[in-house]
């Protein structure tokens, strides 16, 4: 289980370098051939199967996170997101800035110096700031320049029985899933790519498609699932614990639907559990692969996760487990 | 040419499951053209061999459509949309699966009609519970409307039209091209357009093309206070100019304009505020193909009733001819 080590990890989309190392570092271990390319995608290359159809697994290095922008003449340094944040969500949240990982909290006014009105808005993305505790614009300097990266402090802990929380599952989870794949099971035939800026618009996977050029692909991500209170069974979308969800269509693409079947086939004949993601919004790195080059067939298989785009996610061990049986269950064939 | 045009707007194609589309197609233009073949994503090409420059014309075979996100234990469906669908223009309407089966669609109890979203909208196919529904349909599934072709004066109405009626024309023009063309032709039956022109940009990088050229239904202006637009029924096919997706190359558009002159062919000029077709997709393939668009002028897109006129259609049928049949220009050289 890498999720902890690799979810703890910043990442913020163009900043995936300690992502990148520490999977580089674990796949020395697998049979493949390993290289970075220009964008920062890994890209694994392995024996093509006897059939000579070439698949690629992808998940994405990236998570969403902020990027200071200036700093105040009291030191605070203001920020806008990267990827798509909820600014409600980022209130009283612990950070990590820059290269060297200062320390900060994103800081608000407290509720009792909040006008009366102030207290039914939600704050918005500009009126929300980082502290790390430095004296003034001069003291700040010293740490940290516009530019630098902020992600959310790792925050990874297991609940209950058998659930984790932490950041970045969307798409950690698929990462951890994909290594996994590629460390324990090294007679699989596929080459797999673990991509840069997702959450941008999937600029890596465009590349690395078309480097890889396979004859078909799954990508493998962490998605929303809403088995919360308030939630009508129709908006659910995923649950947590039924396994992994197949998607047939989101924002970016229309799945393949031999390939969705061939999925559903293998978890039928493994026996596994499964669920369709019964959403289609949303925008994954599907979109992109599925038009590299001449069209390569392509859908999504995701673990469902609460709370992504958060500080704190939430997921179920038994899924993350499923999803890596039902793709190796789909590769044995 | 209106028996062809019934089979292909009553056909089933929603985006991304236009099987059903493409073989009708393929059989129709099979005995036309020198080869066929379906591609990675479920483009159909049909390709008249010839000398280079390639002429791409693509087509889009999807339609607008539904998909299946949820079956309750009641054995209501709910859905999402699949493209540019309204969803106060289903309610009450019928669709219909692939198998052929169909429902009605309806709402949850609303104040208003305002309130109508997706998440108030419901598909009743008659099941009387969870279990029986699930028997006939899964999540996933796509649905499409169900509305029957008219002949309504000298005009034709139907679900699909956009852009059933560009694979009617480019399959008649199959048809007509029997003697040998100064360059290669590429009949091209895209998937997936009304999504995102996503078949279109994987076939145009397939086929490396010298020119493009969309044939899709276009928005028109001549109905009761219609928004500003000087395209109009029965006043032949359009040139377009410019949409949201594609600037058409000067060289294409004078060259559509010059053939049309020379033969006689009335047309329009069209210049498109909102909307995107096929071309948006072939012009930024590679390097950059030289495209355009030829537009049959449609009212009432994106409903179960899109209405064309049967002069354009057949005029749109004649400058296409007349366009495969002359010589592009090898040198691609602008003013």
């Amino acid at each position: 289980m890498y999720l902890e080590e690799l979810s703890n990890l910043p990442g913020v989309s163009g900043d995936e370098g300690q992502v990148r190392q520490a999977l580089l570092k674990y796949l020395q271990e697998q049979p493949g051939e390993v290289r970075v390319d220009a964008l920062g995608n890994v890209l694994v290359r392995r024996k093509a199967p006897p059939g000579g159809k070439r698949i690629m697994l992808t998940a994405h290095m990236d998570e969403v996170g902020l990027m200071v922008t200036s700093i105040e003449k009291s030191g605070h340094l203001r920020f806008e997101a990267v990827g798509m944040l909820d600014p409600r969500v980022l209130v009283a949240k612990g950070v990590r800035v820059g290269r060297e990982g200062i320390p900060g909290v994103i800081g608000s006014k407290a509720i009792h110096l909040q006008k009366p009105d102030e207290r039914r808005k939600p704050y918005q993305l500009e009126q929300l700031f980082i502290d790390i505790g430095a004296k003034n614009k001069e003291e700040a300097e010293k740490l940290v320049s516009p530019g630098d990266y902020v992600s959310f402090a790792g925050t990874f802990t297991p609940l209950g029985e058998g659930y984790y929380r932490g950041k970045a599952f969307d798409d950690r989870a698929g990462c951890s899933v994909l290594l996994e794949l590629l460390l324990e099971y090294p007679h699989l035939a596929f080459d797999a790519a673990f991509t840069v800026q997702e959450e941008v618009g999937s600029r890596g996977a465009a590349v690395a498609a078309y480097s890889l050029n396979p004859d078909k692909a799954v990508v493998l991500e962490g998605t929303s699932a809403a088995d919360i209170p308030g939630t009508d069974p129709e908006g659910s979308a995923t649950r947590l614990g039924e396994g992994p969800a197949i998607t047939f269509m989101d924002q970016s693409v229309i799945a393949d639907r031999g390939l969705v079947r061939e999925l559903v086939r293998a978890a039928e004949g493994a026996g596994l559990p499964y669920q369709y993601r019964r959403f289609t919004g949303g925008q994954t790195d599907a979109g992109a692969v599925s038009l590299a080059r001449e069209g390569v067939p392509c859908t999504v298989v995701s673990v469902p996760c609460r709370y992504i785009h958060s500080p704190h996610c939430l997921l179920q061990e038994r899924d993350l487990k499923l999803t890596v049986d039902l793709i190796r269950a789909w590769l044995e064939g | 040419m209106e028996a062809l045009i019934k089979k292909l707007v009553e056909a089933y194609g929603p985006s991304g499951d236009e099987a059903p589309v493409r073989s009708l197609i393929e059989e129709e233009i099979r005995g036309a053209v020198d080869r066929t073949w379906t591609d990675n994503l479920g483009n159909l090409v049909a390709l008249r061999e010839g000398p280079e420059p390639l002429l791409m014309l693509s087509a889009h075979m999807d339609e607008i459509g539904v998909v299946v996100t949820h079956i309750d234990e009641e054995g209501f469906l709910r859905l999402a949309p699949v493209g540019g669908v309204s969803p106060h223009l289903l309610v009450g309407q019928r669709l219909r699966f692939k198998e052929g089966f169909t429902g009605t669609v309806y709402h949850e109890k609303l104040k208003s009609l305002k309130e109508l979203d997706w998440s108030k909208l419901y598909l009743d196919i008659g099941a009387v519970d969870g279990a029986s529904a699930r028997e006939k349909v899964g999540i996933g599934d796509a649905a499409c409307l169900d509305q029957p072709f008219a002949v309504c004066g000298g005009r034709y109405l139907g679900k699909a039209m956009d852009d059933r009626i560009g694979c009617a024309v480019l399959v008649e023009t199959a048809r007509r091209l029997s003697r040998e063309l100064p360059q290669a032709v590429a009949f091209v039956f895209s998937v997936q357009e009304e999504v995102g022109l996503r078949g279109a940009t994987t076939a145009a990088y397939q086929l490396k093309p010298g020119y493009g050229l969309a044939v899709d239904v276009t928005r028109v202006g001549d109905t009761p206070k219609a928004p500003l637009s000087a395209v109009g029924l029965g006043r032949g096919p359009a040139v377009k100019v410019k949409d949201s997706s594609v600037i058409t190359h000067p060289l294409v558009r004078k060259f559509m304009m010059e053939t049309a002159e020379e033969k006689e062919i009335p047309f329009q000029l069209e210049v498109l505020e909102r909307g995107g077709t096929d071309a948006g997709a072939i012009h930024l393939s590679r390097e950059g193909v030289p495209t355009g668009a030829l537009s049959i002028p449609c009212r009432y897109i994106h409903t179960p009733s899109e209405m064309v006129d049967a002069g354009d259609v057949r005029h749109a049928v004649e400058l296409l001819t007349a366009l495969c049949l002359k010589p592009w220009p090898r040198q691609k050289v602008l003013d």
